[in-house]
């Protein structure tokens, strides 16, 4: 074969030499590496007792985020729906009725909203189609249930606390005091 | 066969002469992945074997058909899961061939940073494999911590580890933060020390080099002739690397060789990866580098300057009415693209990865074919395993770094 480029380099694939046929020195060589790791720190974590620091922008499972008074800031455009590849995302628009100002920022609202957790393949793109800062993924992750019919979240599931009634709640739901 | 003194008489065209018929898979734990071969074995030896496609088939390019260009980078992440970053980029490459998009210097770069993070990390476990499928599970234990930091980086940049779409057409989807970089300089720093002692334990062992020499082996004519690429092909020695041919993301710029094989067998492509992920870590090196002397605002450039296809800075979706509709309209997919075939490869974990794409103008692609290195490898497999034993097949397909989800697509 003749040589494609000037950066080929051959490996080294050179007969064993009477040592290395022995074997014995490479057993001796293997178990020293083998017991020199006995000494080292345990790259092991207990989960779940312990979990590992996550990013800041790690993709888990979904929460819908409400403002600062505890309205709800979906408003139903559904952009997250037709940017989903998974086809995960379900929901009914309702219009705002007068007097439920507390309850949703925008006229409109999302009366149903629903996410298929098993059909999801958390890719983000929900996330980022956004464009009423609602939907964001979170760090919750490993999700269990007893039937398939508690995969599918509705807004019970989603909703992040209310800051007027939990702020607590509200404020770990968002990521502060951590 | 039947030797005089044996003490037990078979009848003649018992068990002596038959062959056995064996099924390997689909779900067998010595083939990682959905594989399967139906096998006629003469005692351990493999007189013939047949390989089966489509147990994992998803249809990916008849489901990328009614998709817009950015739904289809979670599909490449299922192609070569070893390496899904690398998948992404090349899909990023073809849609910004096709769309006229070219990415500012800082943007390659950290694209090199990730694919050649991608390309160790599949190595790595292609060969630390290899060592558990010869028998030696040690290896395999104390690289895998460096897997789980290149995940970390990722998951500093996308927020996921595995099925990562990392990345958009233009560039990527965030800044790398401190984390990542502090992260990349850790891993820099430690795994030369890692990846020696990982050669430490296996190129000079006796048993490995006996159990992996001569097995599986292919000739540079066969290879090239059922289209090998990648380390398979370098290892039987033909120096065919796409990045060095065609380079793409600005590997021009890079100082690095090709390792190539004599013999093309287990132990010639184990030689080849190996000496790759030192390759791999200098280009790091390199562009780690490079990317700290951009300065001013240089520095800070993450994707080119596209409003067509980038999605705009999220306070400007919030407040502002053209980010608004530029937003809505790049999520509805509905920025034409230009009429167009194109077709880009990039060097993937395991072999050349092409994207074939013909546009007709709509939102979706009218056709794409992914080339995957995998589903080739798969149609020599018969051939480089027959003859062999059937402990030795299996170290083959390994070595082959044979991904059931980018075989099937
Ligand atoms: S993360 Fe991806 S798959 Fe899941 S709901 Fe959002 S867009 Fe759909
Ligand atoms: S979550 Fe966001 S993208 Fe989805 S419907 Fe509500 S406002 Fe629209």
């Amino acid at each position: 074969m003749q040589a494609l480029t000037n950066r080929a380099q051959a490996v080294n694939r050179k007969p064993m030499t009477i040592m290395e046929k022995l074997y014995l020195p490479s057993i001796a060589k293997g178990m020293g590496i083998t017991f020199s790791h006995i000494f080292k720190k345990q790259p092991t974590i207990q989960y779940p007792e312990e979990k590992r620091p996550f990013s800041p922008v790690f993709r888990g499972l979904h929460v819908l985020n409400r403002d600062e008074e505890g309205r709800e800031r979906c408003t139903a455009c559904g952009l997250c729906a037709v940017a989903c590849p998974a086809e995960a995302i379900t929901m009914e628009a309702a219009e705002r009725l007068p007097g439920e100002e507390n309850l949703y920022r925008e006229e409109k609202y999302a009366a149903r909203y629903e996410i298929n957790m098993l059909r999801c393949i958390f890719c983000g793109l929900c996330e980022e189609a956004c464009p009423k800062d609602a939907i964001y993924l979170s760090e919750t992750f490993a999700p269990a249930n007893f039937a398939r019919k508690g995969f599918i979240y509705g807004k019970d599931d989603l909703l992040i606390p209310d800051p007027t009634k939990d702020p607590a709640g509200f404020a770990a739901a968002k990521g502060e005091g951590q | 066969m039947l030797t005089q003194d044996q003490h037990i008489k078979l009848p003649e065209g018992s068990i002596e002469t038959q062959t056995t018929t064996l099924n390997v898979g689909p779900t067998h734990p010595a083939t990682h992945g959905v594989f399967q071969n139906i096998m006629e074995l003469d005692g351990e030896r493999i007189v013939s074997t047949e390989q089966t496609v489509g147990y994992i088939h998803r249809a990916f390019e008849k489901l990328a058909e009614r998709r817009p260009l950015y739904q289809i980078t979670p599909l490449t992440d299922r192609l070569n899961y070893c390496s899904s970053p690398i998948n992404n980029m090349g899909w990023h490459l073809t849609c910004e061939k096709l769309l006229g998009v070219k990415t500012p210097k800082r943007v390659d770069y950290l694209r090199v940073i990730i694919m050649e993070l991608a390309r160790i990390s599949d190595h790595l476990i292609c060969n630390s494999i290899v060592g558990v499928d010869t028998g030696a599970y040690t290896g395999f234990l104390y690289v895998m911590q460096y897997r789980e930091l290149i995940y970390e980086i990722y998951e500093e940049v996308c927020g996921s580890r595995l099925t990562t779409n990392i990345g958009r057409i233009g560039g990527f989807e965030r800044n790398f933060n401190n984390t990542a970089f502090t992260k990349l300089e850790k891993f820099l720093k430690e795994y030369p020390k890692v990846l020696k002692e990982f050669e430490n334990l296996f190129s000079r062992n006796r048993i490995f080099m006996e159990r992996t020499q001569g097995g599986g082996a292919i000739s540079a004519e066969r290879a090239l002739n059922y289209g090998f690429t990648g380390p398979n092909l370098r290892a039987a020695g033909v120096d065919y690397d796409v990045r060095v041919h065609a380079p793409y993301s600005s590997y021009e710029d890079f100082e690095f060789t090709v390792p190539v094989g004599t013999t093309g067998d287990n132990y010639d492509r184990f030689l080849v990866r190996n000496a790759e992920m030192w390759q791999s870590l200098s280009i790091i090196e390199q562009a780690y580098q490079k990317i700290q002397s951009f300065t001013g605002a240089e520095a800070e450039v993450y994707h080119a300057d596209v409003p067509e296809y980038y999605l705009p800075k999220k306070e400007d979706v919030y407040t502002k009415m053209e980010a608004l509709i530029w937003h809505f309209k790049i999520i509805m997919g509905e920025v034409d693209m230009p009429k167009g075939e194109v077709y880009q490869s990039v060097e993937g974990g395991n072999g050349e990865l092409g994207f074939y794409l013909i546009s007709d103008g709509g939102r979706t692609p009218f056709r794409l074919h992914f080339r995957r290195p995998c589903f080739i490898y798969y149609q020599a497999y018969p051939e480089l395993v027959t003859g062999s034993m059937l402990s030795d097949a299996i170290v083959t397909m390994s070595s082959l770094n044979l991904i059931a989800g980018e075989l099937d697509a």
